[in-house]
């Protein structure tokens, strides 16, 4: 059975590695979001805002040429088209309500791409609470639409400038600004990162999207359970919420595509089961990037949102097990499957979501193989990148 | 007998600790400046161990770390620059670091080489109270090393008390919900905190930290505490200094003067 336990562990990974002073937070969120989540209440307003307004349940749609290239039946699980253009807005909903019952008045958080930082700005216009998102100053330049979204929905946009400048980055400085503001402040986390409840909380929330593909896909090819489940993972928010309801079931492949940048072993990758090792970073224990010493090493992809040198606990986990298999995709060649769906099917996918679909060529199928891809989130902010990179 | 535990036996006010990063501003500095510390008259000194992610500090202390690893500050390097040190240091000496760089280079072996070296206790500020009871208390307690953990005005008075009953050496009390060197001065909120620990009358002695910079605040800290650690303002004396000993003594003695 794949579940995290009391202590907040799948198996050798996760736990809550935190400074003292960020343990009356954690406890009150770990003592707290079983219960809120639980209640009728809550549900409720979770299940309305997911359908009225991120625009849930999002389509299976059957990209049939996309299939007849690959050889296999393969369908899109369509979160670009949610509120905002990401799977992101599943768990800002969620955790905004939590806040609100939790008394919190202001919400910080991380952002990478800019699309869990445009979600965070939105559910908090939303409910008329204070925002500011932390992103590294890279980030800041390579998705500069995102940052404007952030701005026009009211959210302050910090620049954090140490170390690499990109997300691991940018949660450092959301975690120090929760210490400077532990009692008002909720921090919305955007993957399945960070110290125990956070990486189990998250995956709830984006577990809609598994729960959606097991009906829909019952309902077009009569069975709930694809043979294949393909996402990309960075934190690995989407890959957890595409998986968890098929985590304990073996006959369904989980295949996570990870960022190679310019090649696994060319010093500029983020691929991180291929050159982790067991490790502490953001308040867990997973595998991370890191040299001999113990420093964590700056990692490298063309997507902002894989830029991260750790993986969540849940997915180390299933690497370590066995459970799901990890392809690493370089930029080039994601790039290149972003521009193949764009030509086929007519949809854009984000760069990190191209990962994904270029496991495709990276995997062994059979010819009539269900094959479930994750398509996170759309590529309008990564207009820029395929524009400079012009591989068109 | 362990030299911090002597230290809290004989003196019981205004304990000065000072804090810096190993390997800056240059590599080579680190025990110099364990020298001018304790020749200044400082009563502990506290050895940063650099990491690349220190989420409980803020950015003069962040700067420091970063600049220390570019030098090549490693725990490997810092064991081998402390090597004859006892030769030359007689202060308690503790070593503050966050947990990844101590697990990857071996737990038992690091508190095995502390404890070869000299040092008397360690304060790993993401360390959580329970894995350290399930994991690493035994290791710490057999290799004779004091272990500090820090309570802030968050902390609750249940906690409080398991910590002390958990702690040996000194708690470090962080002064108010902040990252270190985020603030100066101390308000009357934190003064009702310090009273608040101080009624409590916990069996180890408890320091001040963040927030603590010149003469003043030192003096106040120690009205409600055993003493008090300073970060922040003594990583900014050493970042700029021509003559590392005599800024070093001139700094340490305007605190306690």
């Amino acid at each position: 059975m794949i579940r995290v336990d009391e202590k907040g562990f799948y198996g050798k990974f996760g736990g809550a590695y935190i400074p003292e002073m960020l343990h009356p937070n954690i406890e009150e969120l770990r003592e707290n979001y079983e219960k809120i989540i639980a209640t009728e209440d809550f549900q409720k307003e979770f299940r309305a805002l997911l359908k009225d307004y991120v625009g849930r349940p999002t389509p299976l749609y059957f990209a049939s040429r996309l299939s007849e290239k690959h050889g296999a039946k393969i369908y899109l699980k369509r979160e670009d088209l949610c509120h905002t253009g990401a799977h992101k807005v599943n768990n800002t909903v969620g955790q905004i309500i939590l806040a609100k019952k939790l008394g919190k008045k202001r919400i910080i958080a991380e952002t990478g791409a800019g699309q869990h930082g445009v979600a965070t700005a939105t559910v908090c216009a939303l409910m008329g609470m204070e925002c500011t998102v932390y992103m590294g100053a890279l980030d800041i330049q390579r998705q500069r639409p995102n940052v404007e979204r952030m701005k026009i929905l009211g959210a302050k946009v910090v620049a954090a400038t140490s170390g690499s400048q990109t997300l691991k980055d940018a949660t450092n400085e959301a975690m120090r600004q929760w210490i400077n503001n532990p009692v008002d402040t909720h921090y919305i986390i955007g993957s399945v990162v960070g110290p125990h409840p956070y990486p189990e909380m998250v995956a709830r929330f984006q577990s809609v999207i598994s729960e959606e593909i097991k009906w829909q896909l019952k309902e077009k090819e009569g069975t709930e359970n694809p043979d294949l489940v393909i996402a990309c993972v960075g934190g690995g928010s989407n890959a957890a919420g595409a998986f968890y309801h098929y985590y304990n079931t073996s006959q369904v492949r989980l295949v996570a595509a990870e960022a190679a940048g310019l090649g696994v072993n060319s010093g500029k990758s983020a691929a991180t089961t291929a050159l982790g090792t067991p490790g502490i970073l953001h308040g867990s224990k997973t595998l991370l990037m890191q040299t001999e010493d113990g420093q964590v090493v700056e990692p490298h992809s063309i997507s902002a949102g894989l830029d991260y040198p750790g993986i969540g606990p849940v997915h180390a986990h299933l690497f370590d097990i066995g459970r799901a298999e990890f392809v690493a995709v370089e930029d080039e060649d994601a790039m290149k499957a972003g521009i193949e769906l764009s030509r086929l099917e007519g949809i854009i996918p984000a760069i990190e979501t191209a990962h994904a679909l270029h496991a495709l060529n990276m995997i062994e199928y059979k010819k009539d193989d269900i094959i479930v891809i994750n398509l996170s989130g759309r590529g309008d902010k990564d207009l820029d990148t395929y524009i400079k990179w012009g591989g068109y | 007998m362990n030299r911090i535990d002597h230290l809290f036996d004989r003196k019981k006010e205004r304990v000065l600790s000072i804090y810096f990063t190993a390997g800056f501003p240059d590599l080579e500095d680190t025990l110099p400046i364990m020298q001018a510390i304790e020749d200044a008259g400082a009563d502990i000194i506290e050895v940063g161990v650099p990491y690349s992610d220190p989420i409980a500090d803020g950015p003069t202390i962040q700067e420091s770390n970063m600049i220390a690893l570019n030098n090549g500050m490693s725990l490997k390097k810092l064991f081998d620059q402390l090597k004859d040190m006892r030769k030359k240091v007689s202060l308690p000496v503790v070593l503050m670091g966050y947990l990844n760089p101590i697990i990857q280079y071996g737990m038992e072996e690091f508190c095995k080489k502390c404890q070869e070296l000299g040092i008397d206790g360690l304060i790993v500020p993401d360390l959580p109270m329970q894995q350290y009871i399930d994991e690493y208390k035994e290791m710490f307690d057999r290799y004779g090393l004091r272990n500090t953990f820090l309570i802030s005005p968050q902390t609750s008075e249940k906690r409080i008390k398991e910590i002390d009953d958990y702690s040996n050496g000194f708690i470090y009390m962080v002064s108010a919900h902040a990252i270190t060197g985020a603030k100066s001065g101390i308000s009357n909120e934190q003064i009702a905190y310090f009273e608040r620990v101080k009624s409590m009358e916990l069996k180890n002695p408890r320091l001040i930290g963040f927030g603590i910079s010149d003469a003043e605040t030192f003096s106040t800290a120690s009205q409600y505490s055993n003493g008090a650690i300073i970060g922040s303002a003594f990583i900014k004396i050493i970042k700029n200094s021509k003559d590392l000993k005599n800024d070093i003594k001139s700094y340490i003695q305007s605190v306690i003067k």
